[in-house]
């Protein structure tokens, strides 16, 4: 064993573990506080969450102020709204971006490398470039409130395109080629081969597309003026103007509309975690 | 990029093919590879490529979305100098940007480093860590106002236990984007941390090995092994994170809205009501180019450092 500077401190490896697990539980704890607080909060008395001096663990604990917050505003009609928004966006994106994807992978056709420039030359472009102009055609198509004016224009970013297009880059010739060799067409080959290879790579775009859009509030609050199409975030934000700063109802809403997301993460976060790393290692 | 051959091997496995075939099958495949593209294409030409050029358009027009547009030239860019707002709000921005990604980086990779310590079920604090990153931020900026509460709320009951009378926070001049900053980066370190873990679970053992042999000391290590394999991953975090804090909107409006006075407001923010509020959308669309064309200077300054700073091993 060669001796180093921090020698001392490797002569014990079971204190110098426990020392990495306990900072470890240290830190994921004060981590966690800001959401543990929004749950505590939320089952709070009115008294006590507006009280001068807030209080943190529950005098008494208020199950009611879940329905009385779904009473104060449509919560579930957000939470239905935000689901066919953020499906909409990724089952159109993911679908169309897997379909164009494998044409700028495999196939030839003139002006392939110009018009995957195109797309390319659009992914830096902040969405706000596109904010004006998006909402002053959807309100010339008289979609504002509606849900074609809502999710069209979020469903077509070239960034899908470009993380499959990568992906199936990665995808051996050969499947392709021995069942074309079996007489299966373009599209056969796509669907039977392609597809069921790339799974992974397009539950993660799914994923984050579905996340992203949850999150979605500026372009939900150009959009959308009624509960009609109303989500849960811009919901939220109507919350707070409508009834103030009721405590325990406003953490008990954001609750409510946080807990479907967090269920979703923790369900499909295999592809979320592989999302990151493949963007950030694979993206080079 | 890989190279297409595929085309060319099947011309000289089949030289007994007649021309015209081959400009026949390649005229099909063409036409399949437009059938797949097209759904995607229809889309992003109207929905994405086409409102990035009516952006420019926009910007050259004065607009109210009510009346027609009359021609104002290049008078919304003439706006923007002598315009405060605008100002501050590139000036909040940059604040924001340049206090908020070297945190967020920082704290990442010290958690990252962490939990690389071979903790064992690092999945799990993984998860947990990485959940602020999958919360919505309109929900949590709200928690967090809560936690700002002047005079008795957590924070400054926190910070009363070691003896600081903590400010105001989010009502208090100086401290209102530094407590933004501190939400942003609680929201966003989970994804750094994941790339960096990645990246250091990446790293071969090999190198670890003969740096020991080496005699090299921790700190050398780090700075001769660790560092330069994570570049790659640390420079798009940065990249990414960067262009990302440009745009951040969502926690200023619901937690400061702008303020106090326009502390907080930031160029997104002041888009929105420019085009929105006072509905002046050639000059929102004028301002949106600006915020596009820092975030290209910027990306670019980077790309051109990545040159001399980021080690790919190929």
């Amino acid at each position: 064993m060669t001796t180093n500077a921090l020698a001392p401190l490797r002569t014990n490896p079971v204190a110098t573990r426990k020392l990495v697990v306990f900072a470890c539980f240290v830190v994921t704890a004060v981590t966690l506080v800001p959401v543990v607080m929004m749950v505590l909060v939320a089952f709070q008395s009115d008294a006590e969450s507006m009280a001068a001096r807030p209080s943190f663990w529950p005098s008494s604990w208020h199950p009611e102020n879940l329905t009385r917050a779904f009473d104060l505003v449509p919560l579930g009609r957000y939470l239905v709204n935000t689901v066919i928004f953020a499906a909409g966006t990724t089952l159109l994106e993911t679908v169309t971006a897997a379909l164009a994807a494998y044409a700028f992978a495999r196939l030839q056709f003139p002006g392939r490398t110009w018009l995957f420039g195109v797309y390319l030359a659009t992914l830096m472009i902040p969405s706000q470039v596109t904010l004006i102009p998006q909402f002053v055609l959807v309100a010339k198509l008289q979609g504002i409130d509606t849900w074609p004016g809502m999710i069209l224009p979020h469903a077509f970013t070239a960034l899908g395109v470009f993380l499959l297009r990568q992906f199936f880059l990665g995808i051996p010739r050969d499947y392709e080629e021995a069942a074309r060799l079996d007489g299966a067409n373009r599209w056969q080959a796509f669907i039977r081969v392609i597809v069921p290879l790339a799974v992974p790579a397009i539950a993660t775009l799914a994923v984050f597309k579905f996340i992203g859009q949850w999150n979605n509030l500026l372009w939900p609050l150009v959009i959308s003026n009624t509960d009609a199409t109303r989500t849960a975030a811009v919901g939220l934000q109507v919350f707070q103007d409508t009834n103030g700063t009721q405590w325990n109802l406003l953490l008990m809403a954001a609750t409510i509309t946080t807990v479907p997301l967090i269920v979703l993460f923790f369900l499909t976060q295999r592809w979320f975690v592989k999302g990151i790393t493949m963007s950030g290692l694979g993206g080079r | 990029m890989a190279v297409d051959t595929l085309p060319a091997t099947t011309a000289a496995a089949a030289p007994h093919q007649r021309p015209a075939g081959a400009r026949k099958s390649r005229n099909r495949e063409a036409l399949t590879a437009w059938l797949f593209i097209l759904p995607s294409l229809i889309g992003f030409l109207i929905f994405t490529a086409g409102p990035v050029l009516a952006a420019g358009v926009i910007s050259l027009l004065n607009w109210n979305l009510f009346s027609s547009p009359t021609w104002a030239g290049l008078k919304n860019f003439a706006r923007l100098g002598p315009d405060p707002t605008f100002w501050s709000a590139l000036g909040n921005t940059a604040y924001f940007t340049f206090v908020s990604v070297p945190v967020t980086i920082l704290v990442s990779l010290a958690l990252a480093l962490l939990l690389n310590e071979g903790v064992r079920r690092i999945a799990v604090f993984r998860s947990l860590l990485l959940l602020p990153y999958a919360t919505i931020t309109v929900a949590v900026a709200f928690v967090w106002i809560w936690l700002y509460i002047p005079h008795d709320g957590l924070v400054n009951a926190v910070l009363g236990l070691v003896g600081i009378d903590g400010p105001a926070w989010l009502i208090s001049d100086g401290w209102a984007m530094p407590a933004l900053i501190a939400m942003s980066v609680w929201k966003s370190f989970g994804f750094g941390m994941v790339v960096f873990l990645a990246g250091l679970q990446a790293i071969p053992q090999q190198l670890y090995e003969a740096a020991k042999v080496d005699g090299s000391n921790a700190v050398q290590t780090f700075r001769n092994v660790t560092l330069p394999m994570l570049s790659p991953a640390l420079f798009f975090v940065v990249v990414t994170s960067i262009i990302g804090s440009f745009q951040v909107f969502d926690q200023a409006l619901i937690m400061t809205n702008g303020g106090p006075g326009s502390r907080t407001t930031t160029l997104v923010m002041y888009i929105y009501r420019t085009g929105f509020e006072n509905y002046d959308q050639g000059y929102a669309a004028a301002q949106s180019l600006v915020l596009f064309g820092f975030i290209v200077v910027i990306t670019a300054a980077q790309f051109l450092l990545q040159r001399r700073l980021v080690h790919y091993d190929n």
